[in-house]
């Protein structure tokens, strides 16, 4: 069991990190303090155009080691620690540092890396968590971040100061883990560029879905089965080009027997996605919130095995594991509703939410 | 010289339940009741006894049993009975010694030493009664991502090469017309169909009688490209290229003369009494590149409106070589383990060469993969399937489908005597003999065919289900599911699963 809550402000108006710390308050009970943390898009309006790195090392060395394959790789606008408090719960477990970089010029008047920018980070942010050891990427995206550790949500907001953030979305998960030892690396989002992923549940299929990105060059080492939900919108929605709408239906495709009452073309078009992407369905109980830059979605397995609640006001869109946790930060709640199985609900900066009505 | 060689079985009867009904003597292809009526004497020759059963279960009073024979050499661990009485028959005949079926020296079985997972309350297990559970997988090319047209209306712009759609993951296996009856044929075609699945012709043709259910039929073409032509191809849903069989890897086959009826003769277009022989490779592809070049013959032949598939056997360097064929244009690659069944094989063969279907599924899913080209093919295994559970634990290890042949043969009433190869079979299976074909009902086989399917099916539901999954698609490749008991280390690894218990 684990607990997800996730804000968007519609109209992109940043909002403190306050309310999505009351909302990840209010499912208390639905965590065991073995991980938590939040993610927000909009913290660093000044440093909009880098990729933002959050790190977390286990000591200097591991610092040292990732700092001279950074300077390799690319160029470090800034870099700075992340601000903390000492909070009694949390035992000091790493170094957390924040860079802001860039492709450097050099590779980038090259047109391979022009076209594949992103490609490079991400390769980047491979490496150091595999190579090197005791470092680990929390976060790669832009103008975005990652603050996660193992504690309650509350104790982790409290050291990362995530109050005083301000950010157009934010999401927040607790963890009560049963697959995985828990790790500050381990806890939820997980974060790939602008892509984060919280996740209730388990993903029964992982080894398939694991082998599929694999072989798409993904390597998959966090020890956790949430990774393959961040990967798979990467793969399918930014290297592939599918919209969101079409890599969720890929992920939680309708059944065979409902694709057979579908209309042509439409039939063809789900047969096609259900034969291509077998692999990358997504199989077992769970409920996830993935954001990036523009765009909150919320998911949940074919048979609905997890709690999902969403809800839309005037500026704000909600998706929370408990109807309690929304109606604790929105009193003008316009509409609420629990969205069905596989059915994914998408809510887009400056549109109207909607939930895909795929089932 | 005395022959001093026990036989396997005896035959007993009783004597006093005996009613001289002379049933047995009819009943037995193989000589073993004999009766003198003039003496009024009966005379059982052991020696001849198969074990198929037949006399047993058709004497009217069940005055027969056939037991093992207690009269065997003495033993010795290293000179077993086995080894003694194959060099007698050696020393006897100067020949290879001909058998059938799957190998039967001891090796270990790898499907016997992985274990699936199951849930516990994190992962709340599903019901395949009240929710719903879906088996039904392509076999084929797939693309590597799917464009669409968004623009008004949603519109497919990739185009799907064709595809075998499966209801259930387990094909019949590749068995000809020749080697078994035509009644077999039907009985596995109107199963196939039935249940929304696929039989494979073997390398004997497509009897007319299978016409009605071709669009549920593989053709075959193999070394001896018999019964190939046009419309042939054109006429089953696919269409497999054998180049090897588990059971028998890199040799060929032999249809003597004398089985080659007129029916048989017209299915295979060979003359009738002619001796069909299948050469060890065909002889037209001697390298990958030629084999490229008649997958890409056969798909101009039938218009790229047919998958073909390419079959091999389960040999040491058997990942690269199914790369190999996936490269060469195959849209799926057949892997036949060691374990498959024949209907003729030297024995030396059958049971010393090729290697378990469960390490080749392993390494030629992890090779494809590696290459990234996993979804260029699909992968089926073969040889050695015996239950749901052996089917569960191939796909877990990366296979698309399964074929299963012994196993479809035992549902329809075949004992695994091996004596397919003397075309004496009891059963009315592996025989072209009008009388004994006239033991295999057509329907009634065609049901225990399908019930089995239907069988495995709700199994295979009911694992997926205890694992907390609601489409076999998620279990594909999933060896996280899988784990290995008793198995060492470099075991595991070449089956890329981790001991049970981490």
């Amino acid at each position: 069991m684990c607990g997800l809550g996730g804000i968007l402000n519609r109209y992109g108006e940043r909002m403190s990190g306050r309310e999505i710390i009351r909302m990840s308050c209010m499912m208390r009970d639905r965590y065991d303090g073995r991980g938590g943390g939040f993610a927000g898009y909009g913290i660093y309006p000044r440093y909009a155009e880098y990729y933002a790195l959050h790190l977390f090392f286990r000591d200097e060395v591991a610092k040292e080691r990732t700092e001279e394959l950074l300077k390799d790789r690319v160029a470090i606008i800034k870099d700075e620690p992340v601000p903390m408090r000492r909070v009694r719960e949390i035992p000091p477990e790493n170094i957390v540092w924040r860079y802001f970089v860039e492709v450097p010029h050099r590779f980038r008047d090259r047109k391979e890396y022009q076209e594949r920018e992103e490609d490079y980070i991400t390769e980047l942010v491979f490496t150091i968590n595999d190579c090197i050891d005791g470092a680990f990427v929390a976060s790669s995206g832009k103008n975005m971040g990652v603050f996660k550790a193992t504690g309650m949500p509350d104790a982790v907001a409290e050291m990362y100061k995530v109050e005083k953030y301000r950010a157009y979305c934010w999401i927040t998960h607790g963890r009560f883990p049963t697959n995985t030892p828990g790790w500050w690396g381990g806890a939820h989002p997980f974060n790939l560029l602008d892509w984060s992923v919280v996740h209730n549940g388990e993903i029964s299929s992982y080894g398939t879905n694991r082998r599929y990105l694999e072989a798409h060059g993904y390597k998959c080492r966090l020890l956790t089965d949430t990774e393959v939900v961040a990967y798979l919108f990467d793969l399918m929605v930014r290297r592939q080009g599918l919209s969101m709408r079409t890599a969720a239906v890929a992920l939680t495709p309708p059944f065979w027997k409902q694709i057979e009452r579908m209309p042509e073309p439409k039939r063809s078009v789900f047969t096609a996605l259900r034969m291509t992407y077998s692999q990358a369905m997504l199989n077992g109980p769970f409920a996830v919130i993935v954001t990036n830059r523009d765009t909150m979605v919320g998911l949940n397995d074919r048979i609905k095995l997890r709690p999902l609640i969403a809800a839309s006001s005037e500026d704000c869109v909600y998706l929370a594991s408990e109807e309690a946790a929304i109606r604790e930060v929105e009193s003008n709640i316009e509409r609420l509703w629990a969205p069905r199985a596989g059915n994914p609900v998408i809510a887009r900066l400056n549109e109207e939410v909607r939930e895909e009505v795929i089932h | 010289m005395v022959r001093n060689f026990p036989p396997e079985f005896v035959v007993r009867v009783d004597r006093e339940a005996c009613i001289n009904c002379l049933r047995c003597v009819r009943e037995c292809p193989f000589g073993v009741h004999e009766y003198d009526r003039e003496k009024k004497l009966w005379k059982r020759h052991h020696e001849k006894c198969v074990a198929c059963l037949r006399c047993a279960y058709m004497c009217p009073v069940q005055a027969i049993s056939i037991e093992r024979s207690p009269m065997e050499y003495a033993p010795h661990p290293v000179w077993t009975n086995r080894v003694r009485k194959d060099i007698k028959t050696q020393a006897e005949t100067g020949a290879v010694i001909l058998t059938a079926m799957g190998n039967e020296l001891p090796y270990v079985s790898y499907f016997d030493r992985l274990v699936l997972d199951a849930c516990q309350v994190t992962n709340p297990s599903i019901d395949p009664l009240r929710e719903p559970m879906e088996l039904r997988t392509y076999i084929g090319r797939k693309p590597e991502k799917v464009e669409l047209e968004e623009d008004n209306g949603v519109r497919l712009k990739t185009k799907i090469a064709p595809n075998l759609k499966l209801e259930t993951p387990i094909m019949f296996a590749h068995m000809s017309y020749g080697s078994i009856s035509i009644e077999a044929h039907l009985s596995m075609a109107r199963a196939a169909k039935e249940v929304g699945t696929y039989m494979g012709t073997g390398e004997g043709g497509m009897h007319v009688e299978l016409y009605p259910y071709a669009d549920h039929i593989i053709t075959q073409v193999a070394s001896g490209r018999f019964a190939v032509h046009e419309e042939y191809l054109k006429r089953g849903a696919a269409i497999e290229i054998k180049i090897g069989q588990g059971a028998k890897p890199g040799i060929g086959g032999h249809l003597p003369g004398k089985k080659v009826t007129e029916e048989i003769s017209r299915t295979r277009m060979i003359p009738e009494g002619s001796d069909a022989i299948s050469p060890a490779p065909h002889h037209d592809i001697y390298s990958i590149e030629d084999l490229a070049r008649l997958i890409y013959a056969l798909k101009e032949a039938t218009r790229y409106k047919k998958p073909v598939f390419v079959k091999i056997a389960a040999v040491h360097n058997v990942a690269p070589i199914a790369v190999g064929i996936i490269r060469a244009g195959a849209d799926a690659v057949v892997i036949d383990g060691f374990r498959a069944g024949t209907g003729a094989a030297p024995q030396v063969h059958r049971d010393h060469h090729g290697i378990p279907i469960e390490a080749a599924i392993a390494s030629v899913d992890r090779r494809l993969r590696e290459e990234g080209i996993r979804h260029w093919g699909s992968i089926i295994a073969s040889g050695g399937i015996r239950s749901s559970a052996d089917v569960a634990k191939a796909i877990a290890l990366g296979a698309d489908a399964v074929y299963i042949g012994t196993a479809a043969l035992i549902a329809l009433g075949c004992t695994v005597c091996k004596k397919c190869y003397t075309g004496k079979c009891a059963w009315g299976i592996a025989t072209q003999d009008p009388e004994l074909r006239k033991r295999l009902d057509p329907e009634e086989g065609a049901r225990r065919a399908a019930n089995l399917l239907r069988a495995w099916s709700h199994e295979l539901k009911e694992i997926l289900g205890a694992l907390g999954l609601n489409s076999i698609e998620s279990l594909r490749s999933n060896r996280d599911r899988l784990r290995g008991v008793g198995l060492t280390e470099p075991e595991l690894r070449v089956l890329g699963v981790k001991p049970a218990g981490e």
